[in-house]
């Protein structure tokens, strides 16, 4: 039952990491009053990218350089049309996600000529698991033993580096100038602006550093959860991560809880598949799938807490009226 | 301030046609880069969407999905609503069609089935986008984020019943079974034999002509009633409509009910006019489309019409373009939407700006040109 319990936490690790860093990337944008729905379509072309860069170079650090750089780029052309000129973000957004999955899938067919997908890396083209130091002393320690080795040991260095990037963005967004600005530029831009500072560079540096994070995301997809790209990988992931941006009020920390929540309801589901419970009986699994879009439903219309976002999110900044 | 020193036609057709012009460009790149000659990839394209009879009724099939989802977004468009949910709305839609039809095809003609299945249409999708509208409106949830919500919903909802409820026994495939003769919408064939004429089987059916009536009283709606009043004015300005006693809470779910039911009889056409039962992913992004379609046809049933009939055209063109070029497929037609959004849409207001400059130096020429006139 205990080692159950591990084995499941240690699988929410896994399916949480790409909704920290795409839920992060979510918390730059929105909080500098760029709404993200592109999440999605970063995160597929940066999976795709990776695995391509990585099958042709065999680095697969050059794959998530790439990764990174083709994120950074669509979220130049997301602000280039949304910030520059003042279009409206969710169309923009809409657009990116559907080029995304088009270009994705036209140019592997054209490269790799296997209906879209990359070819399969190797382990040595991966980003593989890393077993912590003492890991393997200390397994049949009981309890903590199983706890260090299973759980915290073996991830790779991907989830390792979402999990510190959630204290760093705290600290970034809520400790420094530049987290004051961007802050600022979500709530109020009119403020940000009197005081001298450009709106229109916050919000592109936020959507450059979602990029990033994004970037990432799509790395991990393609060259460490799995071995190569397929297409529509991301499937709704950056979605989760929308809602689970949602789901922790736009905070670091409350975002790292919702996506270890809704990491813990994906990996229960594949567990729960067809196993009868206690009293309820068997729950399909369907039913599971969908709880953290119901959940952020209900969230959001104020009906378990309330979830407020930033206040000039989702409108382009004009300077003079 | 910016439109009066554009002529209003400039306005309404040159400007989007630049836009289109734009979107196609950065395909036509895209078609270099991956080896396939976009001139040559055009010509296939409208051959096989317009060249023979069975690609126009291709086309046309596609069309009648593209000006359900597109009068729906417009419909939320003209009330400053962004209703991105029409794919899950079509979805129950299609779902409430095929209910309908499996429950009634042994006992009802089809005269008698239609109207229920419209019907049945229309109460479903709508159905799907209440709950959104009803939180927009008096929950203050924005509508985007819940109707993204309520497409993955939707799609896993249409699973489990798929799967667990409607699924033949015996069978492996998620698919109910097909319905009698009696539930299925006439094609476009066999509607045209009826007055003597023929034309190629194709998927093209009585529910194209549906989608034009839909398009008329839409129009009649936005611009023949007090509610299209009511509606276009909160698009405009929400804070004058409110102020000149229009309750923006109701008309926010009257529109988005309207939008809904307009998006969920993209079922007539998918389930009773194509596919002749239930199963998975028939919306295939229609929905999405739809964003497009409305966006190149400017909020206007006209526009919607000539913009879902372009799509017809690179959707039916794409399928074409598979089998004389090997490096490409459908997915292409993806790339070319995506520039269409980010052109029409996103950056709509890009060249705004170039061709009112070039008017105001058009107007001073000419203003020049009459004070030398003048001056001699």
């Amino acid at each position: 039952m205990f080692e159950s319990l591990i084995l499941i936490l240690d699988a929410t690790l896994r399916v949480s990491a790409p909704l920290i860093l795409a839920a992060l990337a979510g918390l730059f944008s929105e909080r500098s009053g760029i709404v993200n729905i592109a999440l999605e379509g970063k995160m597929l072309s940066g999976a795709f990218a990776a695995a391509a860069m990585t099958s042709v170079t065999g680095s697969v650090w050059l794959g998530l350089l790439a990764a990174i750089g083709v994120a950074v780029c669509l979220s130049l052309i997301h602000g280039f049309a949304s910030i520059t000129h003042r279009g409206d973000q969710i169309v923009s957004g809409v657009a990116i996600n559907m080029l995304a999955v088009g270009l994705t899938v036209t140019l592997g067919r054209f490269w790799f000529g296997l209906g879209g997908q990359t070819p399969a890396l190797v382990d040595s083209e991966r980003f593989l698991p890393i077993t912590l130091p003492g890991a393997d002393a200390v397994a049949d320690v009981p309890v903590l033993g199983l706890v260090y080795s299973e759980l915290l040991s073996g991830h790779n260095v991907l989830v390792y580096l979402a999990l510190a990037l959630v204290p760093a963005c705290w600290w970034v967004v809520f400790k420094t100038r530049f987290g004051l600005r961007l802050r600022a530029a979500g709530e109020n831009p009119h403020a940000v602006d009197t005081a001298g500072i450009s709106v229109a560079w916050l919000r592109y540096r936020a959507l450059i550093v979602a990029g990033i994070l994004t970037g990432i995301a799509g790395a991990y997809l393609s060259t460490a959860h799995s071995a190569g790209f397929v297409p529509n990988m991301s499937a709704g992931k950056g979605f989760i991560a929308l809602a689970a941006l949602i789901f922790g009020k736009w905070r670091p920390v409350p975002v790292l809880f919702g996506c270890l929540l809704f990491g813990f309801l994906d990996a229960i589901a594949i567990r729960l598949q067809g196993a009868e419970l206690p009293i309820v009986g068997e729950i399909p699994v369907q039913a599971i799938e969908v709880l953290p879009y119901v959940l952020t439903v209900l969230l959001l219309a104020g009906f378990i807490g309330r979830a407020v976002g930033p206040k000039a999110v989702g409108q382009p900044y004009v300077k003079s009226r | 301030m910016n439109d009066s020193k554009i002529p209003a036609w400039v306005n309404v057709i040159v400007l989007p046609l630049i836009n289109i012009f734009f979107a196609f460009a950065f395909a036509a790149i895209i078609f270099v880069a991956v080896d396939v000659n976009p001139i040559e990839a055009a010509q296939v394209m409208v051959a096989g969407a317009l060249g023979y009879q069975e690609g126009i009724g291709y086309t046309m099939y596609y069309a009648t999905n593209f000006i359900f989802t597109g009068l729906a977004v417009a419909v939320a468009f003209s009330a400053g609503l962004f209703n991105i949910g029409g794919e899950g709305q079509a979805y129950m839609g299609g779902l409430g069609v095929g209910l309908a039809c499996l429950a009634l095809d042994h006992t009802l003609p089809f005269w008698a089935i239609l109207p229920i299945t419209m019907v049945a249409s229309m109460a479903f999708g709508a159905l799907w986008a209440l709950i959104p509208a009803y939180l927009q409106a008096y929950r203050g949830s924005h509508i985007v984020i819940t109707t993204i919500m309520f497409n993955f919903i939707a799609s896993a909802l249409m699973v489990y019943l798929m799967v667990n409820v409607l699924k033949l026994d015996g069978q492996m495939a998620p698919v109910s079974r097909l319905f009698e003769e009696s539930a299925i919408m006439p094609a476009f064939h066999e509607i045209v034999a009826w007055f003597g004429l023929s034309f190629s089987q194709s998927p093209m059916n009585l529910s194209f002509f549906i989608a034009l009536g839909c398009c008329v009283l839409v129009w009649l709606l936005l611009w023949r009633t007090r509610w299209g009043f009511a509606i276009r004015a909160m698009g405009a300005s929400p804070s004058a409509a409110e102020y000149g006693g229009i309750n923006s809470k109701k008309l926010t779910i009257v529109v988005m009910l309207i939008s809904g039911a307009l998006s969920g009889m993209l079922g007539l056409n998918e389930v009773q006019g194509f596919s002749y039962q239930l199963k998975l992913d028939f919306v295939a992004g229609y929905g999405f489309t739809g964003i497009a379609v409305c966006l190149i046809g400017r909020n206007h049933p006209i526009g919607i019409i000539l913009a879902s009939l372009l799509f017809g055209v690179l959707y039916q063109g794409g399928a074409e373009l598979s089998f004389d070029f090997p490096n490409i497929d459908r997915e292409m037609i993806q790339v070319v939407q995506a520039l269409v959004v980010l052109f029409s849409g996103a950056l709509s207001l890009m060249l705004v700006k170039p061709t009112e400059r070039f008017f105001v130096y058009l107007d001073q020429k000419k203003k020049a040109a009459a004070k030398v006139e003048a001056g001699a």
